[in-house]
C-alpha cells in the first residue's frame, strides 16, 4: 500500500517550524510535542493525516506520534470552535462560584461541558487542570488569555467582544 | 512588609519584562559575577544560601547539583515550569513579572553544571507565558547573555522553552523528562535519579523556576545574605500564594521562619464578607488541611510537618465556615482522577473508586459503611503508588476526614449535603 504524502498540506511555514525543531533538540523526538502544536496552531486540531506528517518529519511510526498526542488534553483530535473557553473549577475557583458559573455558561451559550456552539464560535470547557490564576477566582481562561475575577455579566460581556474579535497579540 | 525582598525587589520597575528594563535594576550583573567565580564558587554560594527547592519536595537545591557525577558530560538543565498544583500561581507571576531575573537565574545555573542546553517545560495552559519567555530567551541571545560563547567565553548554552500540552503528572521530574523526549508523560521508576540518568539518559538536573529566580540575589548578594532573610531551619524569603476566602487574594514576598500562616492572611485582607476561618490547605492541592489551632504555626518546614502538613509550593487555601470539606475533598479527588497517568493500578483505579464515592458522599447517598470504605482505598494506595500523585490523591481526603469526622459522618445517608443546605448538589 502506498501511503499518501500530506507534507503540501501543511503551510510550509509550519513544515519549516517542524524542521527546526527537529534540528533544535539533541533528538529529534524531543519536536514531537512542539510539532503537534505548529500544526494544532495551523489547523486547529491534529488530523490523523497530520500524525503521519510528524512522524515522517522526525523519524518515528504514527502509532509513536498518535501515542503521544493521545496522551495530552490539549490535543484535539476534531475541530473545535474558533474560540475555546477553559472554565477552571478546581478548589480556589470552586469556593469562589466556578460551578455557578460553567452552569451559567452552559445555559447562554446553549452548550454543555465539552461542546461547541452551533455557529461554532466556542468550545466550552469545565473540566479542566487547574488554571494557576487562583488569586483571580473565578476565572476562565479563553485561548491564551485569563478572565479574572469573574460573574455571570462579566464573563458574557468579555465573550461577546470576543465572538466578532479579531486575534490578539501579545501586548 | 517592610522586609527586604529577593524575587520580587524590583516590582514596579518599568521596562521588567525587556532585558534592558532588567538591565537597569542590575540585571545579568549575577551572571557577570557568577562567570568571574566560576563554576565551584558557585555551588558553594548556592549551598551556603541554604536555598531548598520550591516545587514541593523542599529538596537542598546546592546539594542535588552536587549528586551529578563528575566529568560525565553532557549534561542537562531543566526548568519545572509546569506549575499544576491546585492553588499555586506564583511561577506564572515570576515568569509574566520577571522573566529575564528567571532566564538569568536558568544561566547562572547552566554554568555552575557546565551545561549546554537548558530546557524550560513550560505547561500548555501557560500558552501566553510560554510566548513572553522565548521573546525573552530571544532578547537574551541577541544580548550575549545566551547562545553561542556566552559573554565572550568559550562556554555556549542554548535556552529553549518547550510547551506540555496539558498533563497536571507532567510537574513530576521523571514524567517531565519523559514529555521532554517525546513520550507519554508517565513517570519514571528512580533510582536511577536524574543527576545519574536523566534527560536522553545523561545527568540532570531540574529545578523548579521559583528556585532558579532567586540565584541572580544569591551570587550577587551572598548566599549568607539570603539565608539570614529567613530562619536557620527555613533561609530566605518565599512567595506564597493567598486564595481562597479571603479578602485580597494574590502573591506575597515573606521571609520563611519568622512569618505565620496568620500573617499571611492577614496580608490576604482576612476572611471575606465578615464570615470565620474554618480550615486552610497549605502547599497546595495535595497537601493535608490544617485548622485555626494552626494559624499561628510559622512558615519553617519543620512546623508544618510537625501540624500534620507541608509548605509544598508555597499555596494557602482558605475556607470561610460556609464550606463543605467534603465538596473540596470532593472536587480535589476528581482532579486526581483525572490527571492520573494511568500507569499503576493503585492510582489509577484508587482515585476512580475514590471519587466515585466522594460523589455519593456530598450527595448525602453514601452509607456509613461506604464512608468506612473510603479509609479502605486510601490506604490501599497510599505508598503503593509508583509515584507522588496516587499518594497525594488521598492526603487531603484523609486529613479532613480525621479533622472533621463529624462532617463526613453527617453526609451519610441525608440524602443532600448537609453543609451545603439549600444549595444545589450535583451528584
Amino acid at each position: 500500500m502506498v501511503e499518501a504524502d500530506h507534507t503540501d498540506a501543511l503551510n510550509p511555514a509550519t513544515l519549516a517550524r517542524i524542521r527546526q525543531m527537529r534540528d533544535l533538540y539533541p533528538s529529534p523526538r524531543s519536536a514531537v510535542l512542539p510539532a503537534l502544536w505548529a500544526i494544532q496552531d495551523e489547523l486547529a486540531y491534529l488530523p490523523a493525516w497530520s500524525l503521519e506528517v510528524v512522524a515522517t518529519e522526525l523519524g518515528l511510526l504514527a502509532g509513536d506520534v498518535e501515542a503521544v498526542s493521545s496522551f495530552y488534553s490539549m490535543y484535539f483530535n476534531h475541530q473545535p470552535g474558533r474560540h475555546q473557553i477553559q472554565v477552571c473549577r478546581n478548589v480556589s475557583c470552586g469556593l469562589r462560584g466556578s460551578d455557578e458559573l460553567l452552569r451559567h455558561l452552559e445555559n447562554w451559550l446553549g452548550v454543555e461541558d465539552g461542546g461547541t456552539t452551533t455557529d461554532g464560535a466556542f468550545t466550552l470547557e469545565g473540566t479542566v487542570e487547574c488554571l494557576g490564576a487562583c488569586g483571580g477566582a473565578p476565572m476562565m481562561q479563553v485561548d491564551r488569555f485569563s478572565y479574572e475575577n469573574l460573574n455571570p455579566e462579566r464573563a458574557e460581556e468579555v465573550l461577546t467582544k470576543i465572538r466578532n474579535s479579531e486575534p490578539r497579540d501579545l501586548d | 512588609m517592610d522586609d527586604e525582598k529577593v524575587l520580587t525587589r524590583h516590582l514596579g520597575a518599568p521596562g521588567l519584562t525587556t532585558v534592558g528594563g532588567y538591565e537597569k535594576v542590575g540585571g545579568y550583573q549575577g551572571l557577570r559575577k557568577a562567570i568571574q567565580m566560576g563554576p565551584e564558587a558557585i555551588v558553594a554560594e548556592v549551598k551556603a544560601s541554604g536555598l531548598r527547592g520550591r516545587g514541593g519536595a523542599a529538596f537542598p537545591t546546592g546539594t542535588k547539583w552536587g549528586f551529578l557525577p563528575k566529568d560525565v558530560f553532557p549534561r542537562y538543565l531543566c526548568v519545572n515550569a509546569d506549575e499544576s498544583e491546585p492553588g499555586c500561581f506564583k511561577d506564572r507571576v515570576l515568569m509574566e513579572e520577571f522573566p529575564h531575573q528567571l532566564l538569568e537565574g536558568v544561566l547562572i545555573a547552566a554554568y555552575a553544571l557546565q551545561v549546554t542546553h537548558a530546557f524550560i517545560y513550560i505547561r500548555g495552559e501557560y500558552r501566553f507565558q510560554r510566548e513572553l519567555l522565548e521573546r525573552a530567551a530571544k532578547e537574551a541571545y541577541r544580548a550575549g547573555y545566551a547562545g553561542k560563547g556566552v559573554l565572550g567565553t568559550k562556554w555556549d548554552c542554548e535556552l529553549i522553552v518547550h510547551g506540555g500540552a496539558g498533563a497536571y503528572i507532567c510537574g513530576e521530574e521523571t514524567a517531565l523528562l519523559n514529555s521532554l523526549e517525546g513520550r507519554r508523560g508517565q513517570p519514571r521508576l528512580k533510582p536511577p535519579f536524574p543527576a545519574v540518568k536523566g534527560l536522553y539518559g545523561q545527568p540532570t538536573v531540574v529545578n523548579n523556576v521559583e528556585t532558579l529566580s532567586n540565584l541572580p540575589y544569591i551570587v550577587t548578594e551572598g548566599g549568607a545574605r539570603y539565608a539570614a532573610l529567613g530562619t536557620e531551619a527555613s533561609p530566605g524569603t518565599r512567595l506564597f500564594c493567598v486564595s481562597g476566602h479571603v479578602e485580597r487574594p494574590g502573591t506575597f514576598e515573606v521571609p520563611m521562619g519568622k512569618t505565620t500562616f496568620r500573617d499571611l492572611l492577614e496580608l490576604a485582607g482576612g476572611v471575606w464578607r465578615g464570615r470565620q476561618f474554618k480550615a486552610m490547605q497549605p502547599g497546595g492541592g495535595s497537601m493535608q488541611v490544617l485548622g485555626p489551632q494552626h494559624l499561628d504555626v510559622p512558615l519553617d518546614f519543620k512546623a508544618v510537618a510537625e501540624a500534620g502538613s507541608s509548605l509544598g509550593a508555597g499555596a494557602l487555601v482558605v475556607m470561610d465556615d460556609s464550606t463543605c470539606l467534603v465538596d473540596v475533598a470532593s472536587r480535589l479527588v476528581d482532579f486526581y482522577r483525572h490527571e492520573s497517568c494511568g500507569k499503576c493500578v493503585p492510582c489509577r483505579e484508587g482515585t476512580y473508586f475514590e471519587s466515585e464515592l466522594m460523589h455519593r458522599l456530598e450527595a448525602g447517598i453514601a452509607s456509613r459503611a461506604e464512608l468506612a470504605e473510603l479509609s479502605d482505598i486510601c490506604a490501599n494506595m497510599e505508598g503503593r503508588c509508583f509515584c507522588p500523585l496516587g499518594d497525594t490523591a488521598t492526603w487531603f481526603v484523609m486529613s479532613a476526614l480525621r479533622m472533621f469526622p463529624e462532617e463526613f459522618e453527617s453526609h451519610c445517608g441525608a440524602g443532600r449535603c448537609p453543609v451545603r443546605a439549600g444549595s444545589e448538589v450535583a451528584a
